[in-house]
């Protein structure tokens, strides 16, 4: 189908973008990778549609003092993919971006768009709340910066109000040691994972420690395995200890079933995965 | 609202509504009849076109989006005398094509992939491409042409051996877990 109409209006400046996000029933697009399909398919009906792809000032990946990266939400997925800065401090990102559609998709398709849009598969939001990142939002009443963990309320709900633009998101500093790793299960290449884990651990002589899971399809959004985590801690690599946390730790949950895929199967699905993320990270 | 679009090197100003998708204006408005439309979802890399040198989804960018943007379509690749382009070229003689409905897209597709990784393998043509579909399954003559346009295109640059990616490669690190 195409898209139902609306008005436009493209914003040369923040102020702008923010005062256009006051109408009701205004929308954002920014790289449309997202916000497109939906248009299309008459899901979405914004009364405006405000243009933020050439804002300047907000597709930079910057270091923060304290060890931290700063990065701009029009950062497009291809641009992380490839920007050296961001896979020395947070390798997480460009190990999780690499899954996500394919290259005319990651040409256009933003950092910030895809947390907004919160997919209850997005790589990048399960990512983000592995990291712990901080996403600032803003909005002409004010900032605020709101936890990863705290943002995805459902899927395609997040804590974002509607006069409010994403505008940065902050990773901390990472502990010295950290490695990590992406893995998903999707249909085939660039689709929709059906599960996905990233992990993030320290590994000194066969055992883990500081041991963070996060995971999609776990729930209706992306989010941290909370219990999993912590339970590693101090677990050797060797033997099957790990196999059998792990395995525990997904039957444990009440993931979503659909057409295509049980509960059943995620529950099974997440365990192994997090077992290869962990092992990935660690090798 | 007024859209400016140079396509293919002609400089055009056309009245588009703010809905219309980039796919849909050059095609109806600007004659690119190449730029093929199936999903309309992003999904099946029929519409791609290039946006100053990137290769993009025209169904999923508004035209107003593209607003003073250069565009190459499938119509641009070939020279003013009909000479083919090389991945033209090698579709041709591998018959990469079968109903020739996914080839515009598939073309384009080729050519950015060998501007990134001018000798891809296998592997590594199959998972690129991966964003276009071919409904006649036609996967194998495709990749031979890409094989093929690899080593025309080398012959044209006068290079010769494998060259480096100049992009890190998107399974670099740790594989899938299917």
């Amino acid at each position: 189908m195409k898209p139902p109409p609306f008005e436009y209006a493209r914003a040369a400046s923040l102020e702008e973008a923010l005062g256009l996000l006051e109408t009701p029933g205004a929308r954002v697009l920014a790289g449309g990778q997202s916000l497109m399909p939906l248009l299309n398919l008459r899901l979405a009906r914004p009364s405006l549609v405000v243009d933020v792809g050439r804002l300047p000032g907000l597709d930079g990946i910057a270091a923060d003092p304290d060890g931290g990266l700063r990065l701009g939400a029009l950062v497009r997925h291809q641009q992380l993919l490839a920007d050296p800065l961001a896979a020395e401090r947070a390798p997480l990102l460009r190990q999780a971006v690499r899954h996500v559609g394919h290259v005319a998709i990651r040409n256009w398709g933003t950092l910030g768009g895809s947390l907004a849009h919160a997919d209850p598969s997005a790589e990048l939001a399960t990512a983000a709340i592995a990291l712990d990142a901080e996403l600032r939002l803003l909005s002409r009443s004010g900032e605020r910066g709101v936890r990863a963990r705290d943002f995805f309320k459902g899927p395609f709900v997040t804590d974002l109000r509607d006069q409010e633009l994403l505008t940065e998101v902050r990773v901390p500093a990472r502990p010295t040691g950290e490695s990590s790793a992406f893995l998903e299960v999707a249909p085939r290449q660039g689709d929709f994972a059906i599960v996905a884990v990233a992990a993030l651990a320290r590994v000194a002589e066969r055992t883990l420690t500081g041991v963070t899971v996060a995971w999609s399809g776990a729930a209706p959004t992306p989010r941290l395995a909370a219990e999993l985590g912590p339970s590693l801690e101090g677990m050797t690599l060797d033997g099957d200890d790990l196999e059998r946390t792990c395995g525990e730790a997904g039957r444990r949950l009440s993931p979503p079933s659909d057409v295509t895929t049980s509960a059943d199967y995620r529950r099974a699905a997440l365990g192994v995965l997090a077992v290869r993320a962990i092992r990935a990270a660690a090798a | 609202m007024r859209v400016r679009l140079t396509v293919n090197g002609v400089r055009n100003e056309v009245e588009v509504e703010p809905r219309r998708l980039l796919a849909d204006v050059l095609r109806h408005r600007l004659g690119c009849h190449g730029v093929h439309l199936a999903c309309e979802q992003g999904a099946c890399g029929a519409c791609s076109v290039k946006v100053d040198g990137r290769l993009t989804l025209s169904c999923l960018m508004l035209a107003a989006q593209a607003d003073g943007a250069q565009i190459t379509t499938i119509e641009g690749l070939a020279g003013a005398d009909g000479t083919l382009h090389p991945v033209q070229r090698a579709f041709n003689e591998e018959h990469g094509l079968q109903c020739g409905f996914c080839t515009p897209g598939f073309i384009l597709a080729v050519t950015d992939l060998l501007e990134r990784i001018p000798d891809p393998e296998e592997e590594t043509i199959r998972r690129e491409l991966s964003g276009n579909l071919c409904r006649c399954t036609g996967y194998t003559n495709i990749v031979k042409a890409v094989r093929t346009a690899s080593r025309l295109m080398r012959e044209v640059n006068g290079g010769a051996g494998r060259s480096a990616p100049t992009v890190p490669s998107p399974t670099e690190g740790g594989g899938r877990a299917t």
